[in-house]
């Protein structure tokens, strides 16, 4: 799976999660200060990128996925 | 310091009948009924296939995303929070924060989200549990909700007293403006537990109407073929204010909430007080707590909810603590019985009867029983004038609340 496919389904989940608009993501764009993710929709929203990527991502791990790109490397890495 | 009077300058509904308080009271007006069937899947196998549900769905007025964090009752309570608001014309010059508080209380909570979360829980497993779960089922949530949005920050309050819980709401709103606590307070109740398991729960206790094939007859306060409750869902609020608070912005003032009480029957913790002494001890104190006279009171919105022992105890309390001349009405009739918002909901219809100078009616009092040997305004509703009326709010575990409202 390609950077942009994965950046591409994580900008489904978070329509669907937080209402955010596709076109406003990006693999620059912070969860929280950019998206307006807060803390309890990003816990929705790593539950559904494990289903959809079919990866693992620990709780500890979440912390260090500030940004879009640092969630599709991490996806990536796994994919 | 002379303790202040508190007035209504707001008032805010989505109920079966209507998704706002002008629809509902317009409905009410002309005797319509909000009961229907059940056309859900899960409705074949109970013993009840028909309830109140909301006339307008929370998706028309809430965006979807918010609603994914929203239990029902809290999309709902929010939803007439904000009309209420707007109506007292405070949505765009709000009060102090920390002048402003909140009373909102549900009966049951937020039921639906927990027996929807043990379902994916049991499909699913327990990451799949939604993390907005707790806070779309605690009991505190509809007002913390509220007064999120409306900035309170004069302490956030859930009552909790069951079937009495819209009227104990507004009860407590009076006093934190009496006690100095807040100028103004957004009280009111909601409840949504339109849902297999309260229904098979109520059905089991027998206290619901299983007149399936006739839903707008069904409930049917004191008449004779009455056979129980028919559950409702919905919300009311209503904004409180300290009089003076409100005269100096130059608002419009609906009524005056004159008086309140709250007693407990120590009786049984669902059946009432068989001579109803902890209803007469309460109507009894609301209007010493007013400081009107017992005459003015002309009008009375029972609690009345179409169930056999209930909707007579409450004629011999009111009988014995009122006299004969109050014109009784059971609205519940109509809307269904909406649990905790049901003394929010009905005392917005007590406010606009005294507002408006109409009396809403009783429908399907077709026969009345033997012992109701008090006025109804039965079939249509009847005007006249209201300078003072009560209104009821009687719950499981022996909670009884009365308000008094009266002219302003």
């Amino acid at each position: 799976m390609t950077r942009d496919e994965i950046t591409a389904g994580l900008a489904e989940i978070l329509e669907e999660v937080a209402g955010v608009s596709p076109d406003d993501v990006a693999e620059e764009k912070s969860f929280t200060d950019d998206l307006d993710v807060d803390s309890l929709s990003m816990v929705e929203v790593v539950v559904a990128a494990e289903e959809k990527f079919g990866v693992k991502i620990p709780d500890n791990d979440v912390q260090n996925l500030k940004t879009v790109g640092d969630a599709v490397a991490y996806i990536a890495a796994q994919s | 310091m002379s303790r202040p009077d508190v007035v209504v300058t707001g008032l805010g509904a989505t109920t079966p009948l209507g998704g706002d308080v002008a629809s509902t009271w317009d409905a009410m007006l002309a005797g319509r009924s909000g009961v229907g069937p059940l056309t859900q899947e899960w409705a074949g196998q109970l013993p009840v296939r028909i309830a109140a549900q909301l006339a307008v769905e929370p998706t028309e007025k809430l965006d979807r995303v918010k609603l994914r964090r929203l239990d029902r009752s809290e999309a709902i309570a929010l939803i007439a929070a904000h009309e209420a608001w707007a109506d007292a014309g405070l949505a765009d010059s709000p009060p102090e924060p920390e002048r402003i508080a909140v009373s909102v209380g549900s009966g049951i909570g937020g039921a639906q989200t927990l027996l929807a979360q043990d379902d994916i829980l049991e499909a699913s497993g327990p990451r799949r549990v939604s993390p907005h779960t707790v806070p779309m089922l605690m009991p505190n949530g509809p007002a913390a909700w509220v007064g999120l949005e409306l900035g309170a920050q004069a302490g956030v309050h859930s009552v909790a007293s069951a079937c009495a819980t819209g009227a104990e709401a507004i009860a407590l709103g009076l006093d934190l403006i009496r006690s100095g606590r807040a100028d103004v307070v957004l009280a009111g109740g909601t409840e949504a537990v339109i849902h297999p398991l309260p229904i098979a729960g109520f059905a089991s206790m027998r206290a619901m109407s299983t007149r399936n094939d006739d839903p707008e007859r069904a409930s049917r306060p004191w008449d004779k073929d009455r056979d129980g409750f028919v559950l409702g869902e919905g919300a009311g609020a209503v904004v409180l204010e300290r009089a003076d608070h409100a005269a100096a912005r130059g608002a419009r003032v609906y009524a005056r909430l004159a008086g309140a009480a709250l007693t407990s029957d120590g009786y049984d913790i669902v059946q009432p007080h068989p001579e109803g002494r902890g209803v007469i001890r309460a109507i009894n104190m609301a209007i010493a707590d007013a400081g009107i006279d017992r005459a003015d009171i002309v009008h009375v919105n029972a609690h009345a909810t179409s169930t056999p022992v209930g909707d007579i105890a409450e004629i011999a309390a009111l009988r014995s603590a009122l006299g004969n001349h109050p014109v009784l009405t059971a609205t519940k009739s109509m809307t269904g019985h909406l649990l905790g918002a049901a003394g929010a909901l009905e005392s917005i219809a007590t406010i606009l009867a005294i507002r408006d100078g109409v009396i809403p009616p009783t429908i399907n009092l077709d026969d009345p029983d033997d012992a109701l040997d008090l006025d109804v305004a039965a079939h249509k509703a009847r005007h006249m004038e209201v300078p003072a009326a009560l209104n009821n709010g009687f719950g499981f575990g022996g909670h009884n609340a009365v308000l008094v409202f009266a002219r302003a």
